[in-house]
């Protein structure tokens, strides 16, 4: 532990601090602890027996055919209780890995799957209000690879999916059914796997040896791997004593007999001593990794051109910044948009407008020219009224002059009318 | 021996298996329940062991801060506490040094073991408190400390690269230390714990607690929580933060009963009926520091390092320092969304 320039100071009695790592895992069983297990393997190389076997229950599940189009996953929690500790324990399986003809794409459904459980543990952490001491951990703490057991060597498709998944997640390889191998062929088997891992550059998960009280333990497990196990959950009687085994007319292979399988070796290393460190390798590399290249994809340095550190918190502004400014952008653009329109419609309507006024002007002018055309008739029908009145006038002061001519008789016709107003005249 | 209930088939097949193309993680079912004790011995409980020893390794962080006016008795306390001299005691302030103009911050860490344990202890001192003539907004420098801290953890977190393991220099316990007048809490005080009580873990303690009867103990410890309920001050263990049955009654009697702590604090040792103890001599008598029927030390002394340490660390890591990445994060316009599925998830959208 780094000191950092702090002195070691000499207590002089009992303070108490040494329940600390007590107060800190009765904190953790009152928690719960969850741990996740990928076993990956083909059909048939009896995945789920191992894990029933590995922790003594039947788990549901049915056999999988092996006419599946591509592979999945597939996944189940449980609730383990022992003593007093409560653990979260989720299986996920591959269902119909190896089946395919073409097998090219078969390591991809794997690596997704990991992938999101990373991908939910960092969205969960990048939340303004989180919860992570809440957090139910979905992310694969070890991976059991099932190696088929012909004796010869490891698969393509195993080197190809143990290349891909070697960086993501804690692969501890196991050779299956290894009851169908004999003792010396399983030598030389693990040899050859061995040699072809490290050819290829496939790294499998080293159980830790920097602690004294496992060191031993760790380092001799290390150089077992990988497990040669069996899975059995019927029991036979032994001896006269019930143990897990499966009976051949040959004879009976004893699951927890280290003669004749790796088995317990298994159970060992992967409950009874790594568990914690398991999680912690998820945790503290392969989450790390993920998490470093995702943020990194998205742009983010730690670091500017001129290395000056960069805050994530800056860098995060800048691109808000960023994605502000074209928010606005595009909102600019819309806003010409219907400036746009809106001018165009108004020089529409104008021109309607327009054409409006000019048809008035002209039905008014039209209007006027047929008021025009009607009083000039008026002014010839009344020319015409008026040279007859004037006709009218000298015809009757003719008619009166003439009158006058034959006027005294006109004056006595005069007279007596105004004498005899009865008498007419002509 | 079969698990638990088993799930509709078609209901397992369908919630079960992940399509191949990259979505949300698999939800898992409700989990089944299994009693594995029935089935023979597997080895899970030996993760509580596996967990004990990496943390025995990694060792602990524990940083605490004393707030008080001066000779109350602070560093004697944390001394007495630590039973080591982690604080300098500030005796010399008549002679040489000056009784600062504001409210500084000194902390020093040091290193202590026990039991193989090691933790490395840092205690933050605050000289100048409470000191001056005008004493407004005094807090403000610890309250800037104390978010500096925060801060400090919050940049390291964010960054891409991150350390393996983030120096924790937060504060985890803030001890303030109250005047035995007597009477009752001060204006200080309470503006103090009121603004503080939100940012950090505030144990209220009566300093210097020989100079009060029993009676007058008990009093003035019942006015003090009185006024603190009145005032809304929620001192640690925080009500809102018991987390089941269990632990609101365990932490219930410790708030309405114990707190504060009237303590008296010594190093020096004196032979008492043959043994040798820590105390204060008086020509009336000495005063026994660990004995719970002269003063309450030893209450506080296992409440904060032998019961509650670990809980001080979790409600500092994930309550206060929580409170200030949100509030820190949401003024800064948040973190942008990751993949669009995080638009729906407004709280950590833009």
């Amino acid at each position: 532990m780094e000191g950092e320039g702090c002195r070691t100071v000499p207590l002089s009695g009992h303070v108490g601090f040494d329940s600390l790592p007590d107060q800190l895992v009765n904190k953790s069983v009152n928690h719960g602890f969850c741990f996740n297990i990928l076993c990956v393997g083909e059909t048939g190389l009896g995945k789920s027996t191992l894990m029933d076997t590995l922790f003594n229950t039947k788990f549901e599940g049915d056999p999988a055919s092996h006419s599946q189009p591509g592979v999945q996953l597939k996944s189940s929690t449980y609730d383990l209780q022992e003593s007093n500790v409560n653990l979260k324990l989720t299986i996920v399986s591959t269902v119909g890995f190896g089946d395919q003809i073409n097998k090219e794409d078969s390591y991809k459904p794997i690596v997704e799957f990991i992938d999101a459980q990373f991908e939910a543990y960092l969205q969960e952490e990048l939340k303004i209000k989180r919860v992570l001491h809440n957090y139910h951990d979905t992310r694969i703490h070890a991976c059991l690879y099932f190696i088929a057991p012909t004796g010869h060597s490891l698969k393509s498709l195993d080197l190809v999916t143990m290349k891909k998944l070697d960086s993501k997640v804690n692969i501890i390889p196991i050779i299956a059914k290894s009851d169908a191998i004999s003792k010396s062929e399983l030598t030389k088997f693990k040899i050859k796997i061995t040699s072809e891992l490290v050819s290829n550059g496939v790294q499998i998960y080293q159980f830790p040896t920097d602690d004294e009280s496992v060191a031993e333990i760790n380092g001799t497990m290390n150089a077992h791997l990988p497990f040669a196990v069996i899975g059995s959950t019927e029991e036979m009687k032994i001896g006269n004593k019930m143990m897990k085994a499966r009976q051949y007319p040959w004879g009976t292979v004893q699951v927890e007999n280290e003669a004749h399988c790796d088995f317990v070796k298994l159970r060992e290393m992967l409950i009874r001593v790594n568990m914690e460190d398991l999680r912690e390798q998820t945790h503290t590399r392969h989450y790390e990794l993920y998490r470093r290249c995702k943020l990194e994809e998205m742009g983010f340095k730690d670091t500017d051109p001129d290395s000056k550190p960069f805050s994530l918190q800056e860098t995060y502004e800048a691109k808000r910044n960023e994605f502000l400014g074209e928010l606005q952008k595009k909102e600019e653009a819309m806003r010409q948009m219907f400036v746009q329109r809106v001018k165009e419609k108004e020089a529409e309507l104008k021109e309607a407008e327009k054409e409006l006024h000019e048809k008035f002007d002209r039905l008014k002018k039209l209007h006027q020219d047929e008021k025009k055309k009607l009083e000039d008739k008026k002014k010839s029908l009344d020319d015409e009224v008026n040279a007859f009145k004037q006709r009218k006038t000298a015809a009757e002061l003719l008619q009166s002059q003439a009158q006058q001519a034959g006027g005294s008789q006109t004056l006595k016709r005069d007279k007596e009318r105004k004498n005899n107003p009865w008498l007419c005249t002509e | 021996l079969c698990a638990g209930p088993v799930e509709n088939k078609n209901e397992a097949a369908m919630s079960e298996l992940v399509p191949e193309s990259r979505q949300k993680p698999v939800v898992p079912m409700k989990p089944v329940g299994i009693n594995a004790n029935l089935l023979g011995y597997i080895g899970i409980d030996t993760i509580i062991e596996q967990m004990r020893k990496k943390t025995m390794k990694t060792g602990f962080d524990f940083n605490i801060m004393v707030v008080g006016q001066s000779g109350l008795g602070k560093s004697t306390l944390v001394n007495t506490l630590f039973k080591s001299q982690v604080s300098r005691k500030s005796s010399g302030w008549n002679r040489e040094e000056k009784i600062p103009k504001t409210v500084e911050i000194k902390a020093i860490g040091h290193v202590i073991e026990e039991g193989g344990v090691k933790m490395k202890l840092t205690v933050i001192d605050t000289p100048g408190f409470g000191d001056q003539i005008n004493n407004e907004n005094c807090w403000e420098p610890i309250e800037k400390y104390i978010n500096e801290q925060y801060e400090k953890f919050l940049k390291e977190e964010v960054n891409i690269a991150r350390k393996k393991r983030i120096p924790d220099t937060r504060v985890h316990c803030c001890l303030y230390f109250i005047s035995p007048t007597g009477h009752s809490l001060r204006p200080l005080d309470l503006e103090f714990m009121k603004h503080l009580s939100k940012v950090v873990n505030i144990i209220p303690v009566i300093a210097k607690a020989d100079t009060m009867t029993l009676e007058e103990k008990t009093e003035f410890k019942q006015r003090v929580r009185k006024e603190l309920e009145v005032n809304g001050i929620e001192f640690y263990p925080q009500k809102e933060f018991d987390e089941d049955l269990e632990d609101k009654t365990e932490n219930d009697k410790i708030r309405q009963e114990s707190m504060p702590f009237a303590v008296v604090g010594s190093d020096k040792e004196y032979q008492v009926n043959g043994k040798r103890v820590l105390g204060r001599k008086t020509p009336w008598g000495i005063i026994e520091v660990e004995n719970l029927t002269h003063c309450e030390f030893a209450l506080l002394r296992d409440f904060v390092i032998r019961t509650h340490l670990q809980d001080l660390k979790e409600v500092t890591h994930n309550i206060h320092y929580e409170t200030y990445r949100a509030k820190r994060l949401n003024d800064n316009g948040g973190l942008p969304p990751m993949t669009s599925e995080t638009e729906e998830n407004h709280e950590s959208n833009l």
